[in-house]
């Protein structure tokens, strides 16, 4: 019996989803030892037209990283559904738009114009941009369209699972892999991680107060953190209580508070809107000037409150950015 | 069974009501009820003239019997006035009640649109929205509370005292609240009561002193609310005792403190007799106070001195010569300092009056400018026999007596440049003004008038006895008031430009004295005791009526009411039957017992909690307990009131509340947005 195929593929990503896999280090002889990899751009050398003659669904599983921003994203994406019993959301980015899907705060033109343009560090006296195709020599190379928006994997096609962070670890992909194989699985739409938010696995728990009443708020570079005293009651936002748990409170072990790379819990649609009632709850100074000043400690709240999911947001864009429901 | 239902396939039905022409003049009540026929899991959909009439009603009953509803949405006016009436046809339907939503399209459409088109489309998307929602709607059970039989009554007006005086002689206990060192509130400052001319003090006083010592009301005077808390049947208020500096329990009111004081003579603008008068810094508003408790004015005492932060602090620089009258009573503090009481009580009457609109806003009239123009409360007090000049109507330089008088009606009222509304009470108290007046000095009176407004039993009678002792009444709303002279009979006089309607011509009238009748406006501070109470204000700023017809006493908050001038304004019959309008809904609510409470609370789900501990600070009510055993948060049901701030803010979405979970609050949103 032939093993199952199984392909890596990634989009709007750093690689740093790449590397999870490649953690698993001697596990992932275990893996491959069960399935055969039809598809993994990062390692090892596959081209497209492989897949394309593969029939429907010949793929037993793609796990598919990145956000998706341009054509030939959004291209894979659909090919690698068409050929995947389960397409699996992996990662942060392709799971909730990721840090990549910060850029939804800026038009396109925008990003284009500072990147081509005005960036500091640019030598580009012919202000040139990138253009879908041109003649050259005879040849026509051509290039992927710039989406308006960066848009999850489930914004563009069906996803069966998801398996978060970023990146996430090596426990749950591993976990993942063996459900699979398994066939012990979770509902359709499932997030391969506990339903419970972080702090119930962190060890700071206990010492949280119960009456934080906010007075200010640090950045983790402003000030020398406490290595056992709850985040929160050192001033320092933590996300740990509107993220999921399932990274075995990594960052907070480290000494670093929670950036919410998880995401929400399943109950909760803006993991952003809900972390940000409950901090703004809890400040202290009931009037405008007194919140004002509290909340002049956290001078990017998209970035803060957002930075993995803002694409899987409410409002998922700004909201005088044009949205077709292609995401052109 | 309620589980078995929340299993079923909803079928829903739906009805449009059309309110008479309330809601079917601005809204096609049968395309309203067509669209929604063609929406998922609607089974039914009408609409009907008056939904919640008993054929109304009945309709709801048959048709759940008939088509096997299990879910029923009522597009009609606002939940405030029917949703109880449909929540109850529903049950007798034989359903759980809270498979009702109620749609309001006559409040928040029909009344205050003006495009059929557009009121018909946005009739349609509300009720799209209730059909999404409903949907997910659970069975819930109502809950009853108890209520606490103690009411709070503010203010100690003539309002208040027979609102306290009428639960108090029910044999219930009542919290009678005032700001001023003595109850009576504008009333005791009156001299006659129109149209009977009975003496105001002579009616008022002995009702004074009875709630005074009656043992079943507790006065806090000198006192005002800071903070309420809690709901009805349950309010958690806190009082703040001002200090007086005198020890209410030793006083005895033999007031021998105030002829001994050091100033030998009283100095200082006495605010009971509207600064007529003078009093010491030691001193008793009048002499028919209730407490007959003195008081100690700290901004004059020589005791006193200017603290570093501006307030008044002891200097202990005075001989102190009331300590020494006041002997072994030794009922003088003057280290008291404010005190902060809390008190539980189940009903709260807010009966905090009105205040007369500030003359000087109308410049043109020369009050402040001309010694012998008065406010009415001023003469109220001048012809007062208990008043400054012991009764004797003379002007301000203390001797002369006016030969003649105009009274200037309608001053801060019915003006668009001042306060827009009637204060209903002028013309009647500026004729009993001008008899008062007439009878004292026998002085020629001159009442300028827009229109003379006398609908109250009696009152034209009096406007028609008027008229045969010889007042003058003049039509027109007066120009100006002016000293300066354009004739020789009209040197020293105060002259009084009026366009006399009836004659058709501008005329000059002199007099000696000028009497402005102020209107009634809502008290300075109407909008901080309206946040305190949770109440809201009409425009013009008086406190606002749950029902203009209906529900006149009370509030749209349960359990609290309002009483007298502070609703609008009114003349002392009404404001009396008012009193006893509330006091006989207090009594009702405190009779009853209990309260059902909306069955709209919050949970925890215990699984899903973290123990973030989020929460726990933001429960306005203390619901929420952080359960040290298995290290997640518990809310106590009886103590939620629904507000939704917990469930707001669960940062992991672990709280849920019944009537508002996600999925009911997003098919909600998603039916409003879906329809365009």
């Amino acid at each position: 019996m032939s093993k199952p195929k199984v392909a890596f593929y990634w989009c709007a990503s750093c690689g740093g989803c790449e590397e999870t896999v490649v953690d698993l280090a001697e596990d992932i002889l275990g893996v491959v030892e069960k399935v055969d990899i039809v598809l993994w751009p990062v390692a090892m050398d596959f081209k497209y037209q492989d897949i394309e003659a593969m029939a429907d669904k010949e793929i037993f599983a793609t796990l598919l990283n990145g956000a998706i921003r341009t054509s030939e994203q959004e291209e894979m994406a659909a090919l690698l559904r068409r050929k995947s019993q389960f397409l699996i959301a992996y990662g942060a980015c392709a799971q909730m738009g990721g840090i990549p899907a910060l850029a939804n705060q800026f038009s396109r033109d925008q990003i284009l114009e500072f990147n081509y343009e005005k960036c500091p560090a640019l030598d580009n006296p012919q202000k040139t941009r990138p253009t879908l195709s041109l003649q050259d020599d005879g040849r026509n190379p051509h290039l992927p369209e710039f989406r308006n928006v960066v848009r999850t994997l489930d914004q563009v096609v069906d996803v069966d699972y998801y398996i978060p962070g970023c990146p996430p670890t090596p426990n749950l992909t591993k976990a993942a892999f063996e459900a699979l194989l398994s066939g012990n699985l979770p509902p359709k739409g499932a997030v391969i991680a506990p339903d419970i938010a972080l702090c119930d696995e962190c060890s700071r728990k206990a010492t949280k107060p119960t009456n934080v009443a906010f007075t200010e708020f640090k950045r983790p570079h402003q000030a020398l953190a406490d290595p056992d005293l709850c985040f929160l009651a050192q001033g320092m936002v933590c996300m740990g209580p509107a993220t999921r748990s399932g990274c075995g409170a990594a960052c907070t072990s480290g000494n670093m508070p929670c950036t919410g790379c998880f995401g929400p819990t399943s109950r909760v649609r803006d993991q952003g809107a809900k972390i940000l009632s409950s901090l703004c709850a809890n400040i202290e100074a009931r009037d405008e000037d007194g919140i004002n000043q509290t909340l002049a400690g956290i001078p990017d709240p998209v970035g803060t409150f957002y930075r993995y999911g803002l694409a899987k947001s409410i409002l998922r864009r700004r909201v005088d950015l044009n949205m077709t429901a292609s995401g052109k | 069974m309620a589980m078995e239902k929340q299993n079923q396939e909803p079928r829903i039905g739906f009805y449009v009501c059309h309110c008479g022409t309330n809601i079917a003049g601005m809204v096609d009540c049968a395309e309203v009820a067509h669209h929604v026929g063609t929406l998922p899991n609607v089974v039914m959909s009408k609409d009907y003239k008056y939904m919640c009439s008993d054929p109304g009603q009945e309709l709801i009953q048959k048709d759940i019997a008939a088509h096997g509803l299990n879910r029923v949405v009522v597009a009609s006016c606002s939940p405030l006035l029917h949703e109880h009436t449909f929540r109850g046809a529903v049950e007798k339907g034989g359903l759980n009640p809270f498979f009702f939503h109620m749609v309001n399209i006559r409040e928040h459409d029909s009344w205050v649109h003006t495009d059929r088109q557009e009121a018909t489309e946005k009739a349609k998307a509300l009720a799209q929205a209730a059909i999404g929602r409903v949907a997910h709607h659970k069975a819930l059970e109502t809950k009853r509370v108890d209520i606490n039989p103690t009411t709070l009554v503010v203010g100690a007006g003539i309002a208040g005292i027979h609102t306290a005086m009428t639960i108090a002689n029910a044999g219930k206990q009542v919290v009678l609240v005032e700001r001023e060192p003595t109850i009576g509130g504008h009333m005791a400052k009156f001299d006659k009561t129109f149209p009977t001319l009975d003496c105001a003090a002579c009616i008022l006083t002995p009702k004074m002193s009875a709630a005074g010592a009656h043992e079943n009301i507790r006065l806090l005077s000198y006192s005002e609310v800071t903070k309420v808390d809690g709901f009805v049947g349950n309010y958690k208020v806190t009082i703040k005792r001002k200090p007086r500096y005198i020890d209410e329990e030793a006083c005895i009111g033999c007031q021998d403190c105030i002829p001994a004081c050091v100033f030998k003579t009283p100095k200082f603008a006495d605010e009971f007799n509207e600064g007529l008068g003078k009093r010491r810094p030691v001193y008793i508003p009048f002499p028919q106070a209730t407490p007959q408790i003195v008081a100690i004015d700290p901004n004059v005492c020589l005791n006193f001195k200017k603290g570093e932060n501006g307030d008044r602090v002891v200097s202990d620089k005075c001989k102190k010569t009331c300590v020494e009258a006041c002997g072994d009573k030794d009922a003088i503090d003057f280290t008291q300092t404010e005190r902060f009481e809390e008190i539980e009580v189940g009903a709260i009457v807010v009966a905090t009056g009105f205040q007369t609109y500030d003359a000087t806003r109308s410049p043109s009239y020369g009050y402040g400018r001309y010694d012998n123009v008065y406010t009415a409360l001023e003469i109220e007090r001048l012809v007062n026999a208990s008043g400054p000049t012991g009764g004797h109507v003379v002007m301000r330089d203390g001797k002369s007596e006016p030969k003649s008088v105009g009274i200037i009606h309608c001053v801060g009222s019915r003006d668009k440049k001042t306060n827009a509304w009637c204060s209903r009470v002028c013309c009647m108290y500026s004729m009993k003004l001008a008899h008062l007046l007439k009878e004292h000095t026998n002085a020629e009176i001159y009442n300028f008038y827009i229109d003379v407004r006398t609908p109250g039993k009696g009152y034209e009678e009096f406007y028609g006895k008027l008229l045969e002792e010889g007042v003058h009444f003049i039509r027109g709303r007066v120009g100006e008031v002016t000293d300066w002279a354009m004739t020789p009979e009209e040197e020293g006089k105060l002259v009084i430009r009026v366009e006399d309607t009836l004659a058709g011509m501008v005329r000059r009238i002199p007099v000696d004295m000028v009497v402005l009748a102020t209107g009634l406006e809502p008290q300075k501070d109407a909008q901080d005791v309206r946040r305190l109470f949770n109440m809201s204000c009409g425009s013009e700023g008086f406190f606002l009526e749950r029902h203009p017809k209906l529900a006149p006493v009370n509030t749209f908050s349960d359990g609290i009411y309002i009483a007298g001038a502070c609703q609008g304004p009114k003349d002392i019959p009404d404001t009396v039957a008012q009193a006893g309008a509330a006091a006989a809904e207090v009594l009702a609510l405190i009779d009853k017992g209990y309260v059902e409470q909306e069955p709209n609370t919050a949970f925890i789900l215990e699984d899903e909690c973290s123990g973030c501990k989020s929460c726990i600070p933001l429960c306005p009510y203390t619901a929420i307990l952080f359960d040290e055993k298995t290290d997640k948060a518990w809310i106590n049901e009886a103590l939620c009131k629904g507000c939704g701030t917990c469930v707001g803010s669960c940062p992991s979405g672990s709280i849920v509340q019944n009537l508002f979970e996600d999925q009911e609050i997003f098919s909600e949103i998603e039916g409003v947005l879906a329809y365009d």
